[in-house]
């Protein structure tokens, strides 16, 4: 933790960010993302097994870009949204530096080659919960696991919570906010929750990076995250292409391969 | 003046079975796979005597999807339908005191003027029991904002833990009175003072008074882009507050008929005040963190004469970047 | 209607109205002119100006426009609105015979008894003229209560000036002065109006404050340059108002869309003074 809020220091205080995006104190035991402004303040930046939170969705947030260069204290997931937002255009090498913690260390990284790097060293970690849940809902018939979502989903509120937190979910005019037509309802009944899930968990089809943020998000407890990580991974397995890998990507869904798998024409 | 009346631990069984002989539904907070949600309770045992349910009661007056009516097409003529209201008499069981008072701030809104009878309804068919706090939270500040952990405002029935088990009942109103004609024998007369168990201490974080005359003079002040920076736009705090009641209004329709649904909406999102022509008199998410704040705690008190808060802390627990009003609010009211 | 009969009213619910004419203001502006289906609610229906109604496309939603008609005229309303979103679009697609719905009246009132024996400007820019509309025929059937009227009507091209009908009626009127204008290019061959933005032909007109009321409408731009062009020419704050536009849903003061400060716009508005409008936030 030493090394982080000396280096935050250090990049104040050069000017070299105006801006470090971190974990903080929160209430209780909780942590929250803290933003330092100026050296003095990097105190108020703390790093332990609570910081598990991806604060990458303030990478694409307008007040915090418009404050100029950004550092970012990254968990692993962090780095991997931020190559998938370089991917997606929507980052500039020159206006992030990812202070990244892996097992404790700090390790500060300014290229996307360095935190791709760093990105291939980390194994993938579905958490021992998650894993119960996906095995078990793998081993559902198409209807019980039917059931199982729409008694999830009933919860819903629409509040978006998940959309929100998702560092890949920058879009000014989200899909859901198109009333021309109303493409999802807005309301939160059956239909409602249900398009609005779904249309998301595609729309991040090969580009969830697999932090859980969402799923943490969501005030009343759906695993929202388990229907972006199977989206994730039905590209990963169906094109080799896994999200927050590179900076660099050919998208599987809007790129046509001569020798894609055509298994629908027959 | 309240009746006083004891009813044993077996008595609270004994008394949500004869509600639902009676045909009311029993709500009320329920523990399910680690979260407490206001559900259906068929027993005593179902429910939750440890900390709040994540989302409010609100649900039962005011719910997150209604029909607020109906219509067809007959050749180039529209056939309207009035739509009921379906207000299923309804017991909320084991809500806190700051739920029960909520039921208040949103009473207000669709009472001032106009009545709205979907609400009126529901909150008729409402009958509201709650439990006092023994124990509170780092989130809750029900003494900030003029209320307390045992505050009878709002309840039909307060129940009070017993030292010795069971619960002091205050009957304090009509619909409070209907549920003891009910199951006459579980109310025992009391015997002398009743010795609660203490309620919980809440030290005040700010003064509601003092804050709402600082707020007159902090419109432009930066502390609401700093407190807000962290905030990412969602509904979450809105839709689980009991108090907040600001709502859209949605048709759903094919070619030949539809309906008008009434949809909870939060002033913190977006789209709540963009216009059509694309101006949006509240783009940045601090002057929307600012509105929700002005609100409930300045607008509410000058217009209806009660806050639009009951500082029971919801929002502050759902929100997924934790910010805590309790802590906005005393940052807010100082200096 | 008893108490309890107005307590168990459905009050989301609209009268239907049928479409009984259309006018094509201008590119994208039009005007219905709609009646009760309903003969009894007709007959009952009043409203006073200054006052909105939302306005049903049903199965797209509803929107928010003032009543552009004059209460002094029974047997239906009128609307005006530009094809935007959603719902005016849907609106704009319909044709005459057509069903839409209807609720209101809502929200405050142009105070004319306390504009009696005053004279009035109406200062009106581009698709803002609709609410003073209703006003300024309101006045004009109640002639006799107020001393001068004026009329200072501009939108960016002749095309885009709405009433066309209208304009040329009051300009035709000995008991009102009218003057309209274009933005500098708007204009066209035969164009006999004045060439100015609005702001600049009120300078030129240079209306005297003593005894006068200012009714002042227009796309903020315009309502930002006029009102230091009225203040130079002292007019009170308490003398000059406006009506506002915002964003709504329910407006009843429920839903909370158009609450702006402490003010809710559907209830303590749509028309404000400027002196209540400057103790509003700039959010609307």
């Amino acid at each position: 933790m030493e090394a982080l809020r000396n280096k935050a220091k250090e990049l104040l205080a050069a000017g070299a960010v105006k801006v470090v995006i971190g974990y903080g104190q929160g209430t209780g035991d909780s942590r929250r993302p803290v933003f330092v402004h100026s050296a003095d303040k990097v105190t108020d930046l703390v790093f332990d097994k609570a910081c598990t939170q991806n604060l990458a969705t303030y990478l694409t947030k307008s007040e915090v870009r418009a404050m100029g260069r950004m550092a970012i204290v990254a968990v692993p997931s962090t780095l991997r949204s931020i190559l998938q937002l370089a991917a997606e255009k929507q980052l500039r090498e020159e206006n992030v530096v990812a202070l990244a913690m892996i097992d404790g260390v700090m390790k500060d990284l300014s290229t996307f080659d360095a935190i791709e790097e760093t990105v291939a060293t980390v194994p993938d970690a579905i958490s021992e919960a998650d894993q119960k849940v996906i095995d078990k809902l793998m081993a559902m018939s198409s209807s019980e696991r039917r059931a199982f979502w729409a008694d999830e989903l009933g919860r819903c509120v629409k509040c978006y919570a998940c959309r929100s937190s998702c560092p890949m979910c920058y879009c000014e005019r989200c899909t859901m906010d198109c009333n021309r037509p109303q493409w999802i309802p807005v309301a939160s009944h059956a239909i409602g929750n249900l398009e609005y899930h779904v249309v998301r968990a595609m729309h991040l089809a090969g580009r969830c990076v697999q932090c859980g943020t969402c799923g943490a998000a969501c005030p009343v407890g759906i695993p929202v995250h388990l229907l972006t990580f199977f989206a994730e991974g039905t590209v990963r397995r169906q094109f080799g292409q896994k999200g927050g890998a590179s900076a660099k990507l050919d998208y599987a869904m809007s790129t046509f391969k001569p020798d894609d798998k055509e298994q629908f024409i027959r | 003046m309240s009746d006083k009346y004891i009813i044993s631990e077996s008595g609270v069984g004994s008394l949500i079975d004869a509600i639902g002989k009676s045909g009311r539904r029993v709500l009320g907070p329920k523990e399910v796979a680690e979260r407490i949600e206001i559900a259906e309770i068929k027993n005593a045992a179902q429910l939750a005597t440890k900390g709040q349910s994540i989302v409010s009661a609100k649900g039962t007056v005011f719910p997150k999807v209604e029909r607020l009516m109906k219509y067809k097409y007959e050749g180039k003529n529209i056939v309207l339908d009035d739509v009921d209201p379906n207000a299923a008499p309804t017991v909320l069981f084991g809500v806190r005191p700051c739920e029960a008072r909520a039921f208040h701030a949103l009473d207000v809104v669709f009472n001032w003027d106009y009545k709205d009878k979907f609400f009126n309804a529901r909150l008729a068919n409402t009958t509201v029991v709650a439990i006092g706090c023994t124990e509170a939270d780092a989130s809750c500040f029900c003494t900030s904002v003029g209320s307390r952990p045992d505050d009878p405002q709002g309840s039909d029935i307060l129940l009070s833990r017993l030292k010795s088990g069971g619960y002091l009942a205050e009957v304090n109103t009509d619909k409070g009175k209907a549920l003891v004609a009910l199951a006459k024998d579980v109310f025992q007369p009391l015997p002398g003072v009743a010795d609660l168990v203490p309620a919980a201490t809440v030290a005040p974080a700010f003064d509601a008074k003092v804050l709402e005359q600082k707020l007159a003079g902090k419109f432009d002040n930066p502390v609401w882009l700093e407190q807000s920076l962290r905030c990412l736009g969602c509904g979450a705090c809105a839709f689980v507050c009991p108090t907040c009641v600001c709502f859209s209004i949605e048709d759903e329709a094919d070619a030949r008929r539809g309906e008008r649904l009434r949809t909870w909406d939060s002033c913190g999102l977006r789209l709540f005040t963009l216009h059509a022509s694309g101006h949006n008199p509240r783009d940045k998410q601090s002057q929307r963190w600012r509105q929700r704040v002005y609100h409930k705690f300045a607008y509410y008190p000058d217009r209806f004469k009660t806050l639009g808060c009951v500082g029971c802390g919801k929002c502050s627990r759902a929100c997924p970047v934790d910010m805590n009003l309790k802590q906005h609010l005393a940052q807010a009211a100082e200096g | 209607m008893t108490a309890m009969e107005k307590d168990s009213q459905n009050i989301y619910k609209p009268y239907l109205m049928r479409i009984a004419a259309i006018t094509d203001e201008a590119p994208g502006v039009r005007t219905f002119r709609l009646e009760f289906t309903d003969a009894r609610e007709a007959e009952a229906f009043q409203f006073k100006t200054g006052q909105f109604g939302l306005y049903s496309a049903f199965g797209e939603g509803e929107c928010t426009f003032c009543i552009a008609s004059s209460p002094t005229r029974k047997g239906y309303i009128e609307c005006t609105f530009r094809e935007t979103g959603r719902v005016t679009s849907a609106l704009g697609d319909k044709d005459v015979g057509d069903i839409v719905g209807f609720r209101g009246p809502y929200g405050n009132v142009f105070p004319l008894e306390k504009w009696k024996g005053k004279n009035l400007i109406f200062v009106a820019g581009g698709i803002a003229l609709p609410p003073l509309r209703s006003v300024i025929w309101n006045c004009l059937d109640l002639r006799d209560w107020f001393k001068d009227i004026t009329v200072v009507y501009g939108a960016r091209t002749v095309n885009d000036l709405v009433y066309k009908h209208e304009l040329e009626e009051w300009g035709k009127r000995t008991d009102m002065k009218l003057v309209t204008t274009v933005d500098p290019g708007g204009e066209r061959p035969g164009w006999t109006g004045k060439v100015g933005f609005v702001p600049h032909i009120v300078e030129q007109i240079a209306p005297a404050a003593a005894n006068t009321v200012a009714i002042v409408c227009g796309p903020p731009i315009m309502i930002k340059l006029t009102l230091p062009v009225l203040a130079k020419l002292s007019f009170g704050k308490t003398e000059i108002y406006t009506t506002l536009e915002n964003r709504m849903k329910c407006g009843l003061g429920k839903c909370g869309r158009c609450n702006t400060g402490r003010s809710y716009v559907c209830k303590d508005g749509p028309v404000y003074t400027l002196a209540e409008l400057e103790k509003l936030p700039a959010e609307y």
